[in-house]
């Protein structure tokens, strides 16, 4: 971007450089009456970005489930809530921050965490969770690696100083992500139910705050340039559009913002996030039916010399917009001045539905709040079904092909995969126990399991999504997302309460794209139906394509649920003896799986097919068999079926243990039986005295189950009439996969 | 609110604070008592915990801003007359920039952060803060930072363990102090250190996170319930 200057003529070149339709232009001179001056081209070209006004994704979006009495708050505020009994509610969202990450690692990730913790404790919330969903290319790339690195030490850095544990999430590694990685956060915050804020700019006359850090040039355009393209060859030349991140100012801000809201010293909060200053007040006050008035001039600035169109358009860290009445100002002073934040009165809350931007009392900017928040674009389009899925639905390998294949090899081969590996290097970098509330971190079970601290429940959490599974059969995809997210949960014990998402997908202007995007939604949105679980926040990254292609298309599904009583939680452990259960059919769909693609090094098939009603049953009958310490772990069988699982639930037995697998009689060997990805599946373990109780419960539940093998004492891994390997061999490739490569393998940047 | 009150000082950046807090709340016959950078004065508490967290942001050094906030002084005068001072994480690098303990916590060897569960060994039961221990016990402390590389010449290492004043050291399962079992390069494993008197004990490992079942231990309970019992 060139420096701008106010009276930079409006041409149709310029308005083209802003991202604007030429047909989008004839409707912002239509809604002003007037051409638009040159900074509010600017804010129009923020405010009706894909990123700001999701003029694809809204109208699909739709489709989403968003009510339930559970729900608190849906879509529409900086986050949503769902309640969880004893008067409190938690606070939830997930937000990508993809491009920034792309072009610088460090940054990006650390600002992505920021963002997304502002987003939960602007209404009131106080953080007490992170969770990160994260895409890279194949880790043997020396550049991905350099990215991975700094992604980790980014997110690391950040939520470790702010003193918000990150507790779980998920990592694939695919060429499909090389040029393009993905880094999405969840932030989880508690409330109590009458301490809910609300980002809303009411009452006329009421002052306008800019709180925390000062403006500088850092983020300009960094929603409509950075988040809505693809990204280029010059695209690293973008770098001034990636913020800096300072997790100091944003811990005294999240102090200072708690304290505010606690003690009733603002009308309404809103964080500056995306598109800053102009998409806080204007939305602030689309939200109340308010206008408002600012002057830019007021603003404090980190550098000499911006434009209003800088000012305005700025995506600096750690600030927060503050709506209060006159009688409230002495008490908002106070706090700022306690956590030595700055604190300066910008504007007014007025009642002319105008958004009006002044610099030292001269009029810059005049739009209708409505113009910029309500009457942004909203594409829909008819696509048809892209030729490539009918392409590699037919590429299936031969049978023969898959005979051949060495199971035991293979399952070496999958456990040293990054993908299915142990993921122990990330998350030891990431402070996972501050505010002691964690009770199953990053390691051990699918889910992470947080005690609610003032009630006797648990929070369940998990985030999943399985790109290579959208890719192949985009409907399936997005409802496998959710069902994995919901299996996750039942195996701490959890029941859905609720969901948020992060939609990565390719440019949607592009049909195959647009066509992925739609199925996919629709698929998430039946999933949440069936499980009960209404997406109450949630965020669409488009455009995540580089000069190597488009990403698979990949949402991420984060899932919250509830465990009662968390005396019922797994207690985890097994002894030899004990019973390994499976719940579930036994596999045999290979398709758009981890053998094919990690073994064969080939995307083909489609996805497993999706059966909700089954999920649902499976997932009703594992948690009670969890609750009830029927069962003292449970995990769902996904990448790698039941072999992996099988080695993974291993892992987790006590040191001399081993397990044994008894595997169905199958034509063509046991590939199928292993290695297959149907839904709705888990492995339990069952110590020997409780095994009669399993299977009176497992009898009456009309559920499909088979004592699939036992733990043994022999510390080796047994597929019985395959072949076997001791344990230690499997779970060392397994444990140093991914730090092997990280600790003696060089970066590039 | 009745009880012996412990003072918890909040820098900004101080992010375990209210873990702290929580631990001695749990303690019966403690009351926590928020002690704010900016203040001059203890307010009359008995004893005082500095908590882990990154204060001042960590810029420059991790505590070397805090150790020139108003209240330092306050709590350095309170530690000389004896009276119990507990640092964890960077309340220990606190302790050390502020002179109270001798030594310095660098950059961890790996030079990333680390956050495990981490055996202990108590080397020493001479302190207000390890007398309900038994000598040599192991104990379980999750240990979460960057900068937990403990270091000092040679004379002041031995001078330490002459005095027996290496408090707690990382060890293995089998309770040996291992190159393994040190998560950060610590000189001799040593995890937590006490002053000459034995009343400021400083540590990187958080007792204040193992004060539960649920959350994996609680031999952080006996930490809390000496410094109660120096304290009253």
């Amino acid at each position: 971007m060139t420096v701008a200057l106010r009276d930079t003529p409006v041409t149709p070149d310029v308005v083209a450089a802003h991202g604007i339709r030429a047909d989008e232009y004839d409707r912002i001179v239509e809604l002003l009456g007037r051409e638009p001056n040159f900074t509010e081209l600017g804010v129009f070209s923020l405010m009706w970005s894909e990123h700001c006004g999701y003029k694809y994704s809204r109208a699909l979006l739709s489709e989403f489930p968003s009510t339930g009495p559970q729900v608190v708050q849906g879509p529409g505020e900086n986050a949503g809530a769902v309640d969880v009994g004893h008067g409190f509610a938690v606070v939830f969202k997930m937000e990508s921050h993809n491009h920034p990450s792309a072009v610088e690692p460090y940054q990006g990730a650390a600002t992505g965490v920021g963002g997304i913790l502002r987003d939960v404790f602007t209404m009131g919330a106080r953080p007490i969770a992170m969770l990160d969903s994260l895409r890279f290319g194949a880790l043997d790339d020396p550049h991905v690696r350099y990215l991975f690195r700094h992604v980790v030490r980014g997110v690391g850095d950040y939520g470790n100083c702010v003193g918000v544990p990150t507790v779980g999430g998920e990592i694939v590694f695919d060429d499909a992500y090389a040029g393009n990685p993905l880094v999405n956060a969840m932030c989880l915050g508690l409330i109590r139910h009458e301490d809910l804020m609300r980002a809303s700019a009411a009452g006329p006359g009421n002052a306008v705050y800019v709180l925390g850090a000062s403006t500088g040039r850092d983020g300009i355009h960094g929603a409509s340039k950075l988040a809505s393209t693809e990204l280029s060859a010059d695209t690293v030349e973008s770098r001034p559009t990636v913020q800096i991140g300072d997790p100091f100012t944003e811990k005294l801000l999240l102090e200072a913002t708690l304290e505010l809201i606690e003690s009733g010293a603002a009308v309404g909060v809103q964080d500056m996030g995306a598109a800053g200053l102009t998409s806080s007040s204007s939305e602030m006050a689309a939200r109340a039916g308010t206008g408002i008035e600012i002057d830019v001039a007021l603003v404090p600035r980190r550098e000499p010399g911006m434009t209003p169109y800088e000012v305005l358009l700025s995506e600096s860290q750690e600030r927060m917009l503050v709506v209060a009445r006159p009688d409230q100002e002495p008490a908002l002073m106070a706090i700022a001045e306690k956590w030595d934040l700055p604190c300066t009165r910008i504007g007014i809350v007025t009642d002319d539905d105008l958004w009006r931007v002044l610099e030292d009392g001269e009029e810059v900017c005049r739009i209708p709040v409505a113009a910029l928040v309500d009457e942004v674009p909203r594409y829909v389009r008819e696509v048809q079904e892209p030729s490539y899925l009918a392409e590699v639905h037919g590429s299936m390998p031969d049978p023969d092909e898959i005979a051949r294949i060495d199971p035991l090899a293979a399952l070496e081969g999958l456990l040293s995969a990054p993908t299915i590996a142990s993921k122990r290097w990330v998350w030891e970098q990431y402070d996972h126990h501050v505010q002691t509330n964690t009770i199953l971190g990053p390691g051990p079970a699918g889910a992470a399991l947080l005690s609610i601290k003032g009630t006797p429940g648990a929070l369940g959490v998990s985030t999943d999504g399985n790109g290579r599974y959208v890719y192949c059969d985009p409907r399936r995809g997005g409802a496998l997302a959710v069902a994995e997210a919901a299996r996750n949960l039942a195996t701490v014990g959890a029941r859905p309460l609720g969901v948020t998402d992060c939609l990565n997908f390719g440019n949607p202007e592009k049909d195959a794209v647009y066509f992925q995007f739609a199925e996919a939604v629709r698929g998430i949105a039946e999933a949440c139906r069936a499980f009960d679980a209404p997406v109450v926040s949630g965020n669409v990254s488009f455009y995540n394509e580089s000069p190597k292609g488009a990403i698979y298309p990949t949402p991420t599904i984060g899932m919250v649920g509830l465990l009662e009583d968390v005396e019922a939680r797994p207690r985890g452990g097994g002894s030899p003896g004990d019973s390994l259960i499976l719940i579930g059919r036994d596999g045999a769909h290979l398709g758009a799986g981890s053998l094919l693609a990690e073994v064969l090094g080939i995307v083909a098939g489609r996805a497993p097919a999706v059966d909700l009603d089954a999920e649902r049953r499976h997932a009703e009958i594992v948690r009670e068999l969890v609750r009830g310490g029927v069962a003292v772990s449970a995990q769902d069988v996904s990448d790698g079926g039941l072999a992996v699982t099988a080695a993974e639930t291993c892992f987790g037995l006590p040191a001399a243990c081993g397990i044994e697998i008894e595997l169905p009689e199958a034509e063509g060997g046991p590939h199928g039986a292993m290695f297959g990805e149907d839904g709705a599946r888990y492995l339990l373990v069952v110590p020997a005295e409780r095994r009669d109780l399993a299977r009176q419960r497992l009898d009456s539940g009309a559920v499909p189950w088979r004592e699939a093998g036992r733990v043994t004492s022999d510390g080796r891994i047994r597929f019985r009439d395959v072949g076997e390997r001791p344990r230690e061999e499997l779970e060392r490739r397994w444990r140093n996969a991914i730090s092997d490569r990280m600790e003696t393998m060089e970066d590039e940047r | 609110m009745s009880g012996v009150p412990i003072g918890i000082v909040r820098f900004p950046g101080t992010n375990c604070d209210q873990d702290v807090f929580d631990a001695v709340a749990a303690i019966d016959g403690a009351r926590p008592v928020w002690l704010w950078h900016k203040e001059t004065a203890l307010g009359g508490v008995r004893g005082i915990v500095l908590a882990g967290g990154f204060a001042y942001g960590d810029y420059l050094r991790a505590g070397a801003i805090a150790r020139f906030s108003p209240i330092m002084d306050r709590v350095i005068a309170f530690a000389r007359s004896g009276g119990p001072v507990l640092g964890i994480c960077n309340g220990f690098q606190i302790l050390t920039e502020a002179g109270l303990l001798p030594g310095a916590l660098m950059r961890n060897a790996g030079l990333s952060f680390v956050c495990r569960e981490q055996w202990l060994r108590v080397d020493s039961t001479d302190t207000p803060f390890t007398r309900h221990f038994r000598p040599r016990q192991l104990v379980r402390f999750p240990v979460a930072h960057g900068e937990g590389n403990y270091v000092a010449d040679d004379e002041t290492l031995d001078r330490l363990e002459g005095e027996g004043r290496v408090v707690f050291r990382y060890v293995d399962e089998a309770g040996e102090a291992t190159p393994l079992a040190n998560p950060n390069g610590s000189a001799r494993n040593i995890a937590g250190i006490a002053d000459e008197r034995g009343n400021v004990v400083g540590l990187m490992p958080h007792p204040d996170r193992a004060m539960s079942l649920l959350v994996g231990s609680q031999d952080g309970r006996e930490v809390f319930r000496g410094l109660l019992e120096a304290a009253a």
